[in-house]
């Protein structure tokens, strides 16, 4: 029986190979069952210029913010009291509201005595979701059978500030599948935290620079924090030095996968070839983190 | 009429302070009866966003009809706007002296905000 996995790959530091690695293993993960790919990063969504996907749906994502009938609010101020990012001003004879700011938390529309706020919606982007060919597979009984990856990413609005409500909307868009796989944005803000929360692991990319060493360590705590099992994956292994690795021992995180420091696997990248679509010698490595990662998730 | 002047100090000796939304305090001064008070605005110093908003508030529902300061940004100028508030940008001095100007009638309210949002975080 196959163990449904659900794995976010993280970074702290930006352009360590997230999207390197996720894209390679959502690949390979495709040989062992349904797969499905969410791009979070949202602000800056990568993930498609390997995969290539066909979109076949596109919609556009609102966020709620509130509406005020002025001429039902008594101006007692409960809602600004209750807002933690003063996204509503009750003043003397009026109330303002600043949808820019609010974070569609619901509490003003929820806790008005008076039912005066309703919720309105607010554009913040447009998510898309359509497919990846894999590589033409043999099934048993489905012989040259094209397996897919389901894709799914977002777009946030120039000049937007909220995405995690858009990150939100990727994950919902993907379907129920033995594999999902997320390509969280760099970082450990609020964006990152909705990226990894419900995943089994976290696969945490890095590079054995003192950058990637410190990021790493943010990245790490952060997860810690949040209960999730972590991994790491070393990219451009062979340039900094040793000090990741004796991170990962001190803090027993595993380190299942190194990528060499190659010219031509940044060549391949700059032509948006995924990993093991151009070095396919790497499936098996990929095959193996994959496995390693159920075994991680079963624990 | 009531006016506000931003200070960072507690009295009208004391500069006014370039900043609004994130200012020490308001000075909130009567122009009929020359009395005067002090709105701590020490709360805002910190805040991460909505400093100009909460300030502004603030003054607001203190009854001033004016601003006296150095800058005042966008959310902050649409609160007070709300509130019927004149807003007058780029004074500098003694608090003291900011009023004389004011009740001289050679200060001209701004029309917009002076500077982005923000502006004022870690001066």
């Amino acid at each position: 029986m196959r163990t449904r996995l659900r794995v976010a790959i993280a970074s702290g530091k930006g352009g360590t190979g997230k999207t390197t690695v996720a894209t390679s293993l959502a690949l390979v993960l495709a040989d062992a069952g349904s797969v499905e790919f969410l791009d979070c990063d949202v602000e800056e969504p990568n993930a498609h210029l390997f995969l290539k996907p066909t979109i076949e749906r596109r919609e556009k994502v609102e966020m709620p913010v509130p509406q005020v009938d002025e001429d039902r609010c008594t101006r007692c101020g409960r809602c600004a009291e209750v807002c933690q990012f003063k996204a509503i001003a009750v003043l003397k004879d009026s109330v303002l509201t600043f949808p820019e700011l609010c974070h569609g938390c619901t509490g003003c529309w929820v806790l008005c005595p008076e039912q005066a706020i309703s919720a309105t919606g607010r554009e913040i982007g447009t998510v898309e979701s359509g497919w990846a060919s894999a590589r033409p597979t043999r099934l048993e009984g489905a012989e040259g059978q094209v397996r897919c990856v389901g894709f799914h990413h977002g777009w946030l609005r120039v000049g937007e500030a909220m995405s995690v409500p858009l990150i939100r909307a990727v994950k919902r868009q993907a379907r129920e599948a033995d594999f999902t796989v997320l390509d969280a944005p760099p970082g450990t803000s609020c964006p990152v935290v909705e990226s990894v929360k419900d995943a089994d692991v976290v696969v945490l990319v890095t590079e054995p620079t003192p950058f990637g060493l410190n990021d790493l360590e943010l990245a790490a705590d952060m997860a810690a924090a949040m209960g999730r099992v972590a991994a790491v994956v070393v990219n451009r292994a062979g340039i900094g030095d040793g000090r990741v690795r004796g991170f990962c021992r001190s803090r027993g995180l595993p380190l299942l996968l190194e990528v060499p420091f190659d010219r031509r696997i940044a060549e391949a990248y700059s032509r948006g070839e995924p990993l093991v679509a151009a070095f396919p010698a790497y499936r098996a490595k990929f095959a193996e983190l994959g496995r390693s990662l159920q075994g991680l998730a079963r624990r | 009429m009531k006016i506000a002047i931003t200070t960072s100090g507690t009295d009208l000796d004391a500069p006014v302070d370039p900043r609004f939304g994130r200012a020490r305090s308001f000075v909130i001064y009567d122009t009929e009866s020359g009395q005067w008070s002090v709105l701590d605005n020490a709360q805002n110093l910190a805040a991460a966003q909505g400093a100009g908003i909460q300030a502004a508030t603030a003054v607001v529902n203190a009854g001033a009809q004016a601003v006296l300061t150095g800058n005042c940004g966008p959310k902050a100028f649409r609160t007070l706007a709300a509130g019927k508030v004149a807003v007058y940008t780029d004074v500098s001095g003694s608090v003291r002296e900011a009023i004389e100007r004011f009740l001289s009638g050679t200060l001209q309210p701004a029309a917009q905000a002076s500077v982005d949002a923000h502006s004022g975080i870690g001066l």
